[in-house]
């Protein structure tokens, strides 16, 4: 054969168009490369875990911009960021279905014929199978017929010729692997469809406080690709009240949240009567096309700022973001309509213990003894310009402090229903209630049942694969006994006990099984 | 609220765990020491050791039985089920190992790989209570859900069958081990006659592939469970959270495993090496992504 290489004239074998192509394609759905596939699969989603993404962490991803100014644009240009939506993320897993599907569609067509085909004549010599016996027995007229009776008994399909048996069983396997490999497809399209039509949004809701479904309600969204804005069904929900239980019975346990409750009130349309709802970590309340999830929560005090001649310039609950365990919160207060802007960065403690530095911690997430304290500052807000600023953040830059840190005055602070002069002037501030905020997500994703369904069918599919063995078993009449033999599918060690259970029950006698130590 | 944590019972459940270890030790030295003596190259010496194997097994089950009361007694000094952070993972998934592989001890032979599985849960269970206690602490209102019961206790039970997977592999690779098989060296040949007296290789790797087909399939249940419960509680049945990533990884590892074994050229070593692989990725998910990684399964406890 290596010689008849040489005898041809030397030329390059010239593969025509389809010829290459033909190549690729069946280099692609060989197994060798569905398996570099899936472990070139394995390690491209690590990356996904080192670094921060946009789609799980969006603010990991703006710190680490921050902490590494040089690295991350690079990391970014090779979608370090965006693992899993990645040019080169979305090759490997596209490639691997494209071998998936060029495995199972021929395999398909083999399948089906071999589920309508008898089973496989009996071979000429039995002992050349992995598992044969040679039984010598006189009462042997009538083996064939009880062996086809017994086989099919045992859920083997059974063909009779003559003098000899054959049959074969566990068509399920290959049945259960197509299964499991065509439900993957499935999978796929309905995430990628799923994914497509789906939508969620964010939105902070402090007692008292009415969301309405619509863009201007969110204050964060993120659309699908084929989202319109009149997908959104216009239903308002009222956050009523917003509970929480903490332990403080048990001495290891004290401070743990127990229970979060979020008693809410939704209308379908504005003249509806309010219908009450509750929605609980892990029990989402059900929207026409959106469940509404519980996601995080914590203080919003209500403050009222007075200027000086004593008019309300300032009235609301601002949500406070929780720091720590025990709900040390972070706020940030604007103060635009005013002669002189100013704005405060204030701390709230729901149960405020001082600090040998003069600093303030919270020791309880609940408001035992509440504190609000307050750092004033004074200056241009930035607002005036039209551009979008954040509400948790006060841009200090063009400010200066006049009360609190480096400032004369002192940072203020203020217990509930206390009322304390501003600096400069500047009026005064009370500490009117606390109220509570509750971080509601709205999802919709028509896809997720279609990707449960056939993940369901999946795991199904590759579970009958995996635990039913294929076998087949051929008897056949000698002249004096009858012979049994049998062949699986890949390693079977039970293949000799049933040769031996099969020889047994044609005798007419009750093997024990024989155990496999 | 009605929660009632028992410290005091907890500190007793402690006390089990030790007690547990001690004879675990003891059963890893005697299994150590059965091994030992079957490679001697004295007849007496050999002819006696089956002894110590039994020994070693009664030893095993008592350990796994107060293994089994610690367990038990953190899960009602908690009022719920004993997994929950870190440490009653670690007890809860030793436990499982022990159970699983007690289990796999009556239907098969598997006593060879003793050693191995006790030196294991030895090791779980040290780093368990000196590197992962924690008090017993009420469930943070996200893990209130009976998707705990279902999720954690299929992950576990997967993770103990690839645990023993990865055993026989080790097994495996060491006996047909090029650089085993050619020493000259007297310690490796005492090596080389234990493995000896191994189940032959193509056993030890259809028992490997047996016991990781099981422990695929309740990884995809875990994956799957770990998803609805997902959408129930982070409102998304994906979303490549650090966890999410590393179950991935694992069940595409063994994935690839399950077609090496169906690759001509792959099987044998290389998808051996592949099991290990999966279980280094196991370990791996369970250890540094649960303590360094940021993501949401924060539930270490630590």
């Amino acid at each position: 054969m290596s010689s008849s290489r040489f005898d041809k004239e030397i030329a390059s074998p010239e593969l025509s168009l389809a010829g290459w192509a033909r190549w690729i394609w069946k280099q692609l759905t060989s197994m060798r490369i569905a398996l570099f596939l899936l472990l070139l699969l394995a390690i491209a989603s690590v990356p996904g875990s080192i670094w921060p993404q946009r789609s799980a962490d969006p603010n990991g991803v703006i710190a680490y911009f921050d902490a590494n100014p040089e690295l991350a644009p690079i990391l970014d240009g090779i979608q370090l960021f965006d693992v899993y939506t990645s040019v080169w993320f979305s090759a490997i897993y596209i490639l691997l279905f494209i071998s998936l599907i060029g495995c199972v569609v021929p395999r398909t067509g083999v399948h089906y014929k071999a589920l309508r085909a008898q089973p496989p004549v009996a071979p000429k010599i039995f002992s050349r199978m992995p598992a044969s016996q040679s039984v010598t027995w006189a009462k042997n007229s009538d083996v064939a017929a009880r062996a086809e009776k017994l086989l099919r008994k045992q859920g083997y399909r059974v063909v009779r010729t003559g003098k000899s048996v054959a049959a074969e069983r566990g068509y399920v396997r290959e049945t259960g692997n197509l299964v499991f490999h065509f439900s993957l497809i499935g999978v796929l399209i309905a995430v990628g469809i799923g994914g497509g039509l789906s939508h969620n949004g964010q939105r902070v809701l402090v007692e008292g406080e009415t969301f309405v479904n619509n863009l201007a309600g969110y204050d964060s969204f993120s659309p699908g690709t084929f989202f319109r804005e009149d997908m959104l069904v216009p239903f308002s929900m009222t956050l009523d009240n917003f509970e929480v239980d903490f332990d403080i019975r048990n001495r290891t346990n004290v401070g743990t949240p127990l229970d979060f409750r979020a008693f809410v009130s939704s209308k379908l349309t504005p003249t509806d009567t309010p219908k009450p709802g509750l929605i609980r970590v892990n029990e989402p309340l059900e929207m026409p096309d959106a469940n509404v999830f519980l996601t995080g929560n914590g203080y919003a005090p209500y403050i009222t700022i007075r200027d000086a001649k004593g008019n309300l310039v300032f009235a609301g609950a601002n949500a406070f973001l929780p720091q720590d365990s025990n709900y040390t919160s972070l706020g940030i207060i604007k103060v635009p309509d005013v002669d002189r802007q100013f704005g405060i960065i204030a701390f709230f403690y729901p149960t405020a213990q001082a600090l040998d530095n003069g600093a303030f911690t919270s020791i309880y997430p609940a408001p035992v003894d509440p504190l609000l304290t307050l750092n004033v500052y004074e200056g241009d807000l930035g607002l005036d310009a039209g551009i979008s600023r954040n509400v948790y953040a006060l841009d200090t830059s063009e400010m200066t402090q006049v009360a609190g840190g480096k400032a004369e005055i002192r940072g203020l602070q203020l217990k509930l229903g206390e009322t304390v002069q501003l600096p400069n002037g500047l009026g005064s501030v009370t500490f009117e209630e606390i109220r509570r905020f509750a971080s509601l997500d709205f999802a919709y994703n028509p896809g997720g049942i279609w990707v449960l369904v056939f993940s369901l069918l999946a795991l199904a599919g590759v579970t009958t694969s995996l635990l039913t063995p294929r076998r087949r078993v051929w008897v056949r009449q000698t002249s004096g006994g009858f012979e049994v033999a049998a062949l699986a599918r890949g390693d079977d060690p039970a293949l000799t006990d049933i040769v031996q259970n099969i020889v047994g029950e044609l005798k007419g006698q009750q093997i024990n099984r024989k155990g496999s130590k | 609220m009605g929660i009632a944590l028992n410290v005091g019972l907890s500190q007793i459940s402690l006390l089990f765990i030790y007690a547990s270890m001690a004879i675990y030790t003891a059963a890893f030295l005697t299994f150590a020491n059965h091994l030992a003596r079957l490679a001697s190259d004295k007849k007496k010496v050999r002819t006696q050791a089956s002894r110590f194997e039994s020994i070693a097994i009664v030893l095993l089950i008592i350990a796994a039985l107060l293994h089994t009361v610690g367990v038990v007694l953190r899960g009602i000094a908690a009022s719920r089920v004993p997994w929950a952070n870190m440490y009653e993972f670690s007890i809860t998934g030793a436990l499982f190992v022990v159970l699983v592989y007690l289990t796999a001890l009556s239907i098969k032979d598997v006593r060879f790989i003793a050693t191995f599985v006790t030196g294991f849960v030895i090791l779980i269970l040290g780093a368990a209570t000196s590197a992962f206690y924690v008090e017993v602490q009420s469930l943070m209102p996200a893990l209130q859900s009976y998707w705990l019961v279902i999720h954690v206790v299929v992950a576990v039970l997967a993770v103990a069958f690839f645990n023993i997977a990865a055993a026989l592999s080790t097994s495996y690779l060491l006996k047909t081990a090029n650089w085993v098989n050619s020493s000259k060296k007297k310690s490796i040949g005492t090596l080389k006659r234990v493995f000896a007296l191994f189940p032959a290789a193509e056993n030890l790797e259809r028992l490997a592939y047996r016991f990781n087909i099981i422990g695929f399939i309740l990884w995809s249940f875990t994956l799957i469970a770990g998803a609805i419960w997902a959408e129930r509680a982070w409102h998304r049945y994906w979303g490549w959270d650090t966890k999410e990533v590393w179950t991935f990884i694992i069940w595409v590892i063994y994935a690839g495993y399950l077609h090496a074994n169906a690759t001509r050229g792959w099987t044998g070593k290389r998808s051996a090496w592949l099991s290990l692989v999966g279980f280094a990725a196991v370990i791996f998910n369970f250890t540094v992504v649960n303590l360094f990684f940021k993501g949401l399964h924060v539930y270490s406890g630590l």
